[in-house]
C-alpha cells in the first residue's frame, strides 16, 4: 500500500485538455523528489466535470484538483505530497472538501459510474478487486437462466438507449425464441449530439459492459456477442480490445467460464460514420457487412436478428447496470427511482451550464435539481431559457417545466424523451427556431433515405424552417409544419424518422411566440438569425478607433479615425458580426429585427 | 503484395467487410479506398463488386477520392455549435485555404465535418485522425495546425 493514490482522469475530454502531459510531469516530479515508491499514479476513466479538465483526485483524503497544468506538478508534489498542504489555487472548492461534499457530487448517486474515475480501466485486476465478475460468478454458479431473467424483470430495469423497453421482458423474449443459435449485441453506437455516457463507461469501466453481456448471454442462451462501437471513439475501442483480451486470459470470456459449462465470447465491430446505425435493425445490417439501413419491425431482433437468429440487443448503460442488480438484488435496484422508472440514469450535461460533464442521478430527480443543483445552473449573467433533452429525438422544455421529474413517462408526456440522456442547456442567447432547425438539419442529413416520409418529409420541414429564419415565413407555414411533423412521425420506417419532428413540435408548443416573432415582426428575439437582426453603433460609446471599419468586409461602416461617431450603412451591411467582435468599447449592438 | 496481406489477416466472412475497409483505408497514405481495393475485397469475400461499393458509399468515413494525410473532423453538433463551432469553421477554412470536403494543396489536411464526438463537456471540439482536441479557440487551432505542419 502506497501512502498516496493519485487518480488522473484519462477520459477523452481530459486527455483533450492535456491530462497525459500532467501525468508525465507528476511522474517526473515524484521521481525527482524520491517519493516514487510512496505515490501511485493511476489513470482512470471519466470523473465527470469535463469542463474543469484535466482533473485529478488525491487519496486518502480525496483532494479534488481542477484545471491542472504540467507546470503545476512540481508545486503539487512539494507542497501537497511532501508537506501535506493542498495547493489552494488548484482546488475545486475552498477548504479541500471530500468530493461527496462538493455540490456537483453531493446530489449524485453513482451506480453505473461507480468505478469510472476510480479504477484503472486498463487493468482487469482493479475491476476484480472492486467486485468485478462476482455477479457473473453468482449467476453462473448459483442461478438458473430463468432466475436471472426473473431478477432483471423484478428490478424494473428499462433500456437506457432511449425507448425504455423493459430489459427483463426483452431477455425473456430472446430466451423463449425458438432456435439454438442466439446472439447478444451491445449497442455502443452512441450518436445523439450531446450524449457521451456510453463513451465514458466504455473508456472508464469496459469490463462492466462485458460482464453484463456475459450474464445476458447466459440468461438468453447465447454463445457469441458483438459490441458495435462507433469509429469516432478510438479510445473506447482501444480499451475494449484490451478488456476483451484480458477477460479471455482470465477465463472470464471463452469456454467453460467458472467451470459452469457455459461458454461465451465477444467480438468488436466498428462503425464507419452513420448515425442511423444506432437503430437496432440498421446496426444488425451493419454488423453483417451491409449498408446500415433499418428494416420494418416486426419481426423484432428477438425473433429474427443477426443472420436471422434470435438476438438480444441492449445499450451500453443497460448492460453496465446488470451486475449491480445480480449482486445487490432486484429489491435494492427498484428502491431507487420512481414507480415506473427504476434505478439511476447517467446524464451528459452540455451547453450553457456551469458544470458540463457526466453525472448520474436517481430517476425521478427534477430537471431543476439536475440543471441547477448538480449542473450549477447557467453561467453568471445569463438567463436560463430551455433544456433540450433526448437529442435529435427529444424536445425543448421551458422554464415552467423545470419541476418535471426525470422519468420516461413524464418527459414523454411533455414532448421530450429520456433518449440516451443528453441534456443541453440553452440560455437567452439561443434562438429556439434555430435550435429546432439545427436538430432537424441533423436528422435530415443522417436520414438513410430508405423511406420517403423521413427522406422527403424532414427535407420539406427544413425548407419551411429555413423560410421562417430567413423572414419569409407565413402563419400558414406553422400549420403546414405541424401537419408534416405528424406525417413524418406516423409514417417513417424507424425511430430516426418517427422521432425527428420532436424538436420542432416541442418548440412550436412552448416557444410559439418566437416563431411568430420571426414571421410577423421579421425579428429574431435572441438576435441569432442573420436575416432578422441588425447592428447599430452607439454614438455615445464610439471612440473612433477605426477597428470596426477595418473589420467590415463590405465597407458598410464609415468614419474617420479619432472623429467619432462612426456610422453604419444598413443597406450594405451583411450582418456578419465582424464589427461587433472587433469593437473594443462595446459600442456596437446586435438588435432583433430588420432595418432598411 | 501488401494490400493482399492486410486483407488476408481477416476471416473470409462478410461481417468483416467494414473492418477490412477501415484497414485498407488506413494503410493508404492518402486516406482513401481505390477501385482496386474494392475489387480485392469483393473477390476475397466473394461478394459482387456492387455490394462492396454499396457499403462504401453508405458510410461517411470512407472516401473514394484521395484525401489529405491528416483528416480534420470538426464537430458540428448542437453543443459545439452553441459553443461557437461556426466561427472555428471559418477560422479553419481561412487557415487552410480550403472548404469543407477539400484537401490542402500540400496534401497534408482534409477538412470534414462530423456529428457528435461525445466530448461536449469541452465543446467546441474536433478530431485530427484519432486525436481529440477540445475547448478550441481560433488561436489554439493555429497552434495545433502548426504542430502538424512541423511534423509533416
Amino acid at each position: 500500500m502506497r501512502r498516496l493514490e493519485v487518480l488522473v482522469c484519462s477520459g477523452t475530454a481530459c486527455l483533450s485538455s492535456g491530462s497525459e502531459a500532467v501525468k508525465r510531469a507528476l511522474l517526473e516530479a515524484i521521481s525527482a523528489h524520491g517519493i516514487a515508491d510512496e505515490v501511485r499514479i493511476v489513470e482512470t476513466g471519466c470523473m465527470g466535470p469535463c469542463e474543469l479538465g484535466p482533473v485529478m483526485l488525491v487519496y486518502p483524503e480525496g483532494t479534488f484538483y481542477v484545471k491542472v497544468r504540467p507546470e503545476d506538478a512540481e508545486e503539487i508534489v512539494v507542497e501537497h505530497f511532501l508537506k501535506g498542504r493542498p495547493v489552494q489555487r488548484l482546488l475545486w472548492a475552498e477548504g479541500a472538501p471530500a468530493p461527496r461534499e462538493i455540490p456537483f457530487f453531493a446530489r449524485q448517486k453513482k451506480v453505473v459510474l461507480a468505478n469510472c474515475g476510480i479504477i484503472d480501466p486498463e487493468e482487469i485486476e482493479e475491476y476484480i478487486a472492486a467486485g468485478g465478475y462476482e455477479a457473473l460468478g453468482k449467476a453462473l454458479t448459483e442461478m438458473s437462466p430463468d432466475e436471472v431473467i426473473e431478477e432483471i424483470k423484478r428490478s424494473g430495469l428499462r433500456g437506457r438507449g432511449g425507448a425504455g423497453f423493459p430489459t427483463g421482458v426483452k431477455w425473456e423474449l430472446v430466451r423463449k425464441a425458438p432456435g439454438s443459435e442466439k446472439y447478444v449485441i451491445c449497442n455502443a453506437d452512441e450518436g445523439d449530439p450531446g450524449a457521451f455516457m456510453d463513451r465514458a463507461i466504455l473508456e472508464g469501466d469496459p469490463h462492466a459492459v462485458l460482464e453484463g453481456m456475459a450474464i445476458a448471454a447466459y440468461a438468453v442462451g447465447a454463445k457469441r456477442g458483438y459490441i458495435y462501437v462507433r469509429a469516432e471513439y478510438p479510445l473506447a475501442i482501444q480499451r475494449l480490445k484490451r478488456a476483451i483480451s484480458q477477460a479471455r486470459e482470465y477465463g472470464l470470456l471463452g469456454d467453460d467460464i467458472f467451470e459452469s459449462g457455459f461458454s461465451f465470447d465477444v467480438e468488436l465491430r466498428m462503425g464507419a460514420g452513420a448515425f442511423v446505425c444506432g437503430e437496432e435493425t440498421a446496426l444488425i445490417a451493419s454488423i453483417e457487412g451491409r449498408r446500415g439501413e433499418p428494416r420494418p419491425r416486426p419481426p423484432y431482433p428477438a425473433q429474427s436478428g443477426l443472420w436471422g437468429k434470435p438476438t438480444l440487443i441492449n445499450n451500453v448503460e443497460t448492460f453496465a447496470n446488470v451486475r449491480h442488480i445480480i449482486l445487490k438484488g432486484a429489491d435494492w435496484f427498484s428502491s431507487l427511482g420512481t414507480q415506473t422508472s427504476k434505478g439511476t440514469k447517467v446524464f451528459a450535461l452540455a451547453g450553457q451550464v456551469k458544470n458540463t460533464g457526466l453525472v448520474e442521478v436517481p430517476m425521478g430527480i427534477t430537471l431543476r435539481e439536475l440543471i441547477f443543483e448538480v449542473g450549477g445552473g447557467v453561467p453568471e449573467g445569463r438567463k436560463f431559457k430551455a433544456v433540450q433533452i433526448g437529442g435529435p429525438s427529444g424536445g425543448c422544455l421551458p422554464e415552467e417545466l423545470l419541476d418535471v421529474p426525470v422519468d420516461y413517462e413524464s418527459l414523454r408526456e411533455h414532448g421530450a424523451i429520456m433518449g440516451s440522456g443528453g441534456v443541453i442547456v440553452l440560455d437567452d442567447s439561443a434562438c429556439m427556431v434555430n435550435v429546432a432547425k439545427f436538430f432537424l438539419q441533423f436528422t435530415a442529413d443522417e436520414s438513410c433515405g430508405k423511406c420517403t416520409p423521413c427522406r422527403v418529409g424532414t427535407q420539406m420541414m427544413l425548407e419551411i424552417l429555413n423560410r421562417i429564419t430567413e423572414g419569409e415565413g407565413t402563419e400558414e407555414d406553422l400549420a403546414r409544419l405541424e401537419e408534416l411533423a405528424q406525417l413524418v412521425k406516423s409514417a417513417s420506417l424507424c425511430g430516426l424518422g418517427q422521432t425527428a419532428p420532436n424538436p420542432v413540435l416541442s418548440t412550436l408548443r412552448y416557444f410559439r411566440d418566437e416563431y411568430l416573432a420571426h414571421i410577423r415582426d421579421k425579428a429574431c428575439p435572441a438576435g441569432v438569425c442573420p436575416a432578422l437582426i441588425h447592428y447599430e453603433i452607439d454614438p455615445e460609446l464610439c471612440r473612433g478607433c477605426d477597428a470596426c471599419r477595418r473589420a467590415c468586409p463590405t465597407g458598410a461602416i464609415q468614419g474617420t479615425p479619432g472623429k467619432p461617431p462612426y456610422t453604419l450603412d444598413q443597406s450594405r451591411c451583411i450582418r456578419c458580426g465582424a464589427c461587433l467582435a472587433a469593437c473594443p468599447f462595446g459600442a456596437i449592438a446586435r438588435l432583433p429585427g430588420r432595418k432598411e | 503484395m501488401e494490400k493482399l496481406e492486410i486483407v488476408r489477416r481477416f476471416p473470409r466472412k462478410r461481417d468483416q467487410l467494414l473492418a477490412i475497409l477501415h484497414e485498407l483505408q488506413r494503410a493508404n497514405p492518402r486516406n482513401y479506398l481505390t477501385g482496386e481495393d474494392l475489387r480485392l475485397v469483393a473477390e476475397y469475400l466473394d461478394l459482387p463488386l456492387s455490394a462492396v461499393h454499396d457499403a462504401v458509399t453508405f458510410y461517411s468515413m470512407f472516401s473514394l477520392v484521395p484525401r489529405g494525410k491528416h483528416i480534420i473532423r470538426l464537430c458540428d453538433s448542437p453543443p459545439c455549435h452553441l459553443a461557437g463551432a461556426w466561427s472555428l469553421l471559418s477560422a479553419l477554412k481561412e487557415e487552410l485555404g480550403i472548404d469543407v470536403g477539400q484537401t490542402t494543396e500540400d496534401g497534408l489536411f482534409t477538412l470534414e465535418l462530423t456529428s457528435c464526438l461525445g466530448v461536449c463537456g469541452v465543446a467546441p471540439a474536433m478530431m485530427i485522425d484519432d486525436e481529440v482536441y477540445g475547448n478550441l479557440t481560433p488561436e489554439r487551432l493555429k497552434e495545433i495546425l502548426a504542430r502538424y505542419r512541423e511534423e509533416g
